[in-house]
């Protein structure tokens, strides 16, 4: 039971980090229809740069505030300077340009930095408290909690009471229309590619130092359970990636936690996938999408 | 009716253009008497890649996970041939039997076995394949996309979770060595490379044949829009599962004959990396083109050994060489990848689907594209989901009412 | 008194196919300009094309003198054009006031901007009512209201609305009729009407512009058109059953 308990809670703390990360493979793709299929490498190397950094002055803290600075700038370079010239129907394209990005950035961090896995300490302990002896989380997860809560949060502020949040949406929603009313649809989906990637190297920085470290594959994991989070919750759907991610991150805790065995997690994942999309191509929350003109 | 300017049908094409490749490795054989493990690679290779080709541009299908199927193929394949030499369906060892692939003296699995082998391992693949596909179908795009680059990456997992299979450390397959006269007349490596093009052979005749004809044009057809396709009677999801499963049987050919080449089945040689290099081999070569693919994965084999003798030749301390030259051929393919993409202006399945699409005429293209595929065309968003396979290959449906 | 919008043969269509040919006309400053003609007519294709949604093969569109080519879409709204589009356009997803302010979120003038929007909330009461409900809750002729309204916020000189009566029940209609010639007798705003609903279109025009078939059969005062055989011929003459 015990075990339960804890499985339970450490799962809703890395759940946090996958919707966290779902969350952003949302944004981008309310704003473009794709799926950044980049999105893990700028993650990482945004960590990487900003771990330069901390790792100098600062620590991790500074490093947690420049990473999404930094992921927001490789997002928006990103979309400026391939995607967007793809217009908006090559959508298959838009994902091989996606893998053809990811692959350079991974090999450059790779030739700057190398191949071994370089540990990312966390600024707290990690060892787990106990209350009662029942095992529960350790204070970093807590952190993590805690700094995933404040995000969405400011998120949630950003695009319900900012006139640029409502720009983005209505970008988003209705882009033709928004160009009738002066909004400049071009510049606002760059600036939510930015925003996303800036999420996404965020979730890198919370979830590194609970890894082996810095590695230029290291998010790669965290991608695919997150798109698998984002699919279970409907790509279309911020609440439903979010809930995907604390489901995803459950389930990965419990595979894993009962049998002992990590390698049954990707297993796992794919039969997730699997399964929510033989019977539901389109994500389980996906309703129709409302078309406008 | 296609168009072509076809002198040939479709099956002397293929027996043609098997025959060129054929000739043209036996060449390559000789002529690199180096570079045999290479050419083998870009032999085993260039089956998953053609099969890749098919799926992604004359299907509209984009699958991240072919070294998945590979690696099916290839597991079936190693441990297929081990319980035919556990069995006891051996031959004493060839004499003087030397070259790269020399072994201890022991008896070598008989000749036969390895048909049966390459034969399990791409029914496996084929099998996998199947019931992956029937899921995958139903999806499109990124969904599909990230299905298919899921289930590569289960690769390394399964075989570390399953005994069988080896782990990290792979298998060592005992694969039939050549017979002898011509074994030691050509050497033990350029003959496992004559076999695996043999097979390579076999499969671009086949595909070119198959491509050209009826077949072809249905996967065109449920590209480029379903609706019509549906409605002029071509099943549609069959179609593309026919697609999927083709793509993964030569995939498990290939990863069967990398098996026979190296005489090993390794995780490592059926990853993500491997599943991206023959994504770029496909669209370098350009989508749907078999040529392409031989060409592609001539080229993405190549750039490793190129950089690495760049590399060597450039005064820089061990380390660094080392961590530039390993990583540069990822760098140069990934930056190959976006810049093919971005110049090519039709959109990735439309550079073949264009010239051959041209002969079915404006006509055809007029009605199919209206019926049943109503898009407002105020917005240019598509919204079924993440992109229905189809890119800018197709012209926008003018709305000519007001 | 020059032109507020000058239309000088334009020609336009979808890839390769050509919709619009030769097509001029001028609106004056504070005038309303019916657009009609039957289906097929490029009648909303014309306004996409003022708007800049679709790029001019030939021929040039000038407003206020300037000549519009080099200004993209989002901009055009600032020289006081105003784009209503087929269908409204109201973002269904966001509430009625976020419809209203994404109207005036380019300008600087903040005040003035929520000044407008009181004002559109006085002009359609339904409106004001239903102002935090989302858009798409909103009936036929009350998503009218709040594209219009949208469209005013920007305190345009020039209102293009493609039809505007689509799906709406005749008084409801007349209303908006109403609202549109009180707006351009009292604030002089120019309205471009395209519109299918011949009789509630010339209620209001001064001018009338009968296209057919992407081209500009006739250009006559509004009175003088029902009189005319142009519209007739336009209908029925030009082989449209």
């Amino acid at each position: 039971m015990t075990r339960f308990i804890f499985l339970t809670i450490d799962g809703m703390a890395t759940g946090a980090v996958y919707a966290t990360f779902a969350l952003s493979l949302v944004l981008i793709w309310r704003a473009a229809r794709i799926v950044n299929f980049a999105q893990g490498a700028i993650s990482v190397a945004a960590a990487d740069v900003a771990w330069s950094v901390g790792s100098r002055v600062g620590g991790w803290w500074l490093g947690l505030l420049l990473a999404p600075l930094v992921g927001a700038l490789l997002g928006a370079l990103m979309q400026r300077f391939t995607v967007r010239r793809l217009g908006p129907e090559r959508h298959l394209d838009a994902i091989i340009v996606a893998i053809g990005v990811a692959m350079v950035v991974q090999a450059v961090l790779g030739m700057v930095f190398g191949l071994q896995h370089r540990p990312l300490p966390a600024p707290v302990s990690q060892t787990v408290l106990m209350v009662g002896g029942v095992p529960t989380l350790s204070p970093y997860k807590l952190l993590v909690l805690g700094a995933v809560a404040l995000l969405v949060l400011g998120l949630a502020l950003l695009f319900s009471r900012t006139a640029v949040g409502l720009r983005l949406r209505a970008s988003a929603l209705a882009p033709e229309v928004s160009r009738l009313l002066g909004v400049e649809v071009e510049r606002m989906t760059t600036l939510a590619w930015g925003l996303a990637t800036g999420v996404a190297a965020f979730a890198a920085m919370l979830v590194l130092p609970t890894g082996p470290g810095l590695h230029p594959t290291a998010m790669d994991g965290v991608f695919i359970t997150a798109f698998t989070a984002a699919v279970l919750g409907g790509l279309d759907s911020p609440v439903g990636a979010a809930v995907g991610g604390f489901a995803v991150g459950l389930v990965l805790n419990y595979v894993t936690g009962y049998t002992d065995e990590p390698n049954l997690a990707p297993v796992a994942l794919l039969g997730l996938l699997l399964a929510v999309l033989l019977v539901r191509p389109n994500g389980l929350f996906a309703g129709p999408t409302i078309r406008r003109a | 009716m296609d168009g072509t300017k076809a002198q040939l049908n479709p099956a002397a094409r293929g027996a043609v253009a098997g025959l060129v490749l054929l000739a043209a490795g036996v060449a390559a054989s000789y002529a690199l008497p180096d570079r045999l493990f290479a050419l083998g690679q870009v032999v085993a290779w260039l089956i998953a890649a053609a099969g890749l080709t098919v799926l992604i541009g004359l299907s509209g299908q984009l699958s991240l996970g072919q070294a998945g199927f590979m690696a099916t193929g290839a597991y079936a394949t190693a441990l297929t041939q081990n319980a035919l030499y556990a069995a006891g369906f051996t031959v004493a060892p060839p004499a003087g039997a030397g070259g790269r692939f020399a072994a201890a003296a022991a008896p070598t699995a008989a000749g036969w076995t390895l048909p049966v082998a390459l034969l399990a391992g791409v029914a496996a693949a084929a099998a996998v394949g199947a019931l992956l596909g029937l899921a995958a179908v139903r999806m499109r795009g990124a969904y599909l996309a990230g299905a298919t680059l899921v289930f590569g990456l289960i690769v390394t997992p399964v075989t570390a979770l399953v005994d069988a299979l080896g782990g990290e450390q792979g298998l060592r397959v005992h694969v039939p060595r050549a017979p002898d006269p011509v074994g030691s007349a050509v050497g033990e490596g350029r003959f496992r490379v004559w076999v695996a093009l043999v097979g390579a052979a076999l499969v671009l005749a086949v595909l070119t044949a198959a491509v050209r004809g009826r077949w072809g044009r249905d996967l065109r057809a449920a590209r480029d829009d379903e609706a019509a396709a549906a409605l002029v009677g071509i099943p549609v999801a069959r179609v593309r599962l026919g697609a999927f499963v083709v793509s993964a049987a030569t995939a498990g050919l290939g990863g069967g004959l990398y098996v026979y080449l190296t005489g090993t089945a390794l995780p490592g040689y059926f990853g993500l990396t491997t599943s991206l290099f023959l994504l770029v081999a496909v669209v370098l070569g350009g989508a749907g083109s078999l040529v392409g693919a031989v060409g592609g994965t001539l080229f993405v084999v190549a750039v490793p050994i190129v950089t690495t003798e760049v590399m060597s030749a450039v005064d820089a301390s061990p380390g660094l060489q080392a961590r530039l030259a390993g990583n540069a051929p990822l760098a140069l393919l990934g930056l190959c990848l976006v810049l093919v993409t971005l110049a090519t202006p039709g959109g990735l399945p439309g550079r073949l689907a264009r010239t051959t699409r041209s002969g079915r005429g404006r006509a055809d293209r007029g009605r199919s594209g209206r019926v049943g595929v109503d898009r407002p065309r105020s917005e240019g968003r598509d919204d079924r989901g993440p992109g229905r396979g189809g890119t800018g290959a197709r012209p926008p449906i003018p709305d000519v009412r007001e | 008194m020059a032109a507020l919008l000058s239309v000088r043969g334009v020609c336009a269509g979808y890839r390769g196919v050509p919709v619009l040919r030769d097509v001029s006309f001028d609106v004056a400053p504070g005038s309303v300009v019916a657009v009609l003609g039957p289906n097929g007519a490029g009648k909303t294709t014309l306004l996409r094309t003022l708007s800049g949604l679709l790029p001019l093969t030939a021929g040039t569109v000038r407003f206020d003198g300037q000549d519009l080519a080099a200004v993209p879409v989002a901009r055009r709204v600032r020289l006081g054009l105003a784009h209503v589009p087929e269908g409204r356009g109201v973002v269904e997803e966001l509430t009625v006031a976020e419809n209203l302010r994404l109207g005036g979120l380019w300008r600087r003038d903040r005040a003035d901007v929520a000044r407008a929007i009181a004002q559109v909330y006085e002009l359609f009461e339904p409106l004001a009512r239903r102002r935090g409900q989302p858009a798409h809750q909103l009936s036929g002729g009350e998503r009218q209201m709040l594209a219009l309204g949208r469209a005013l916020v920007a305190r345009p000189r020039l209102l293009m609305l493609d039809e505007p009566s689509l799906g709406l029940a005749p008084k409801v209609v007349a209303q908006l009729m109403a609202v549109l010639a009180a707006l351009r007798s009292s604030t002089g705003l120019a309205i471009l009407l395209v519109e299918q609903n011949v009789r509630s279109a010339l209620s209001i025009a001064d001018t009338a512009v009968v296209m057919a078939l992407g081209e500009v059969m006739a250009v006559r005062p509004a009175d003088q058109v029902r009189a005319d055989d142009t519209l007739r011929r336009a209908w029925w003459g030009s082989g449209q059953a």
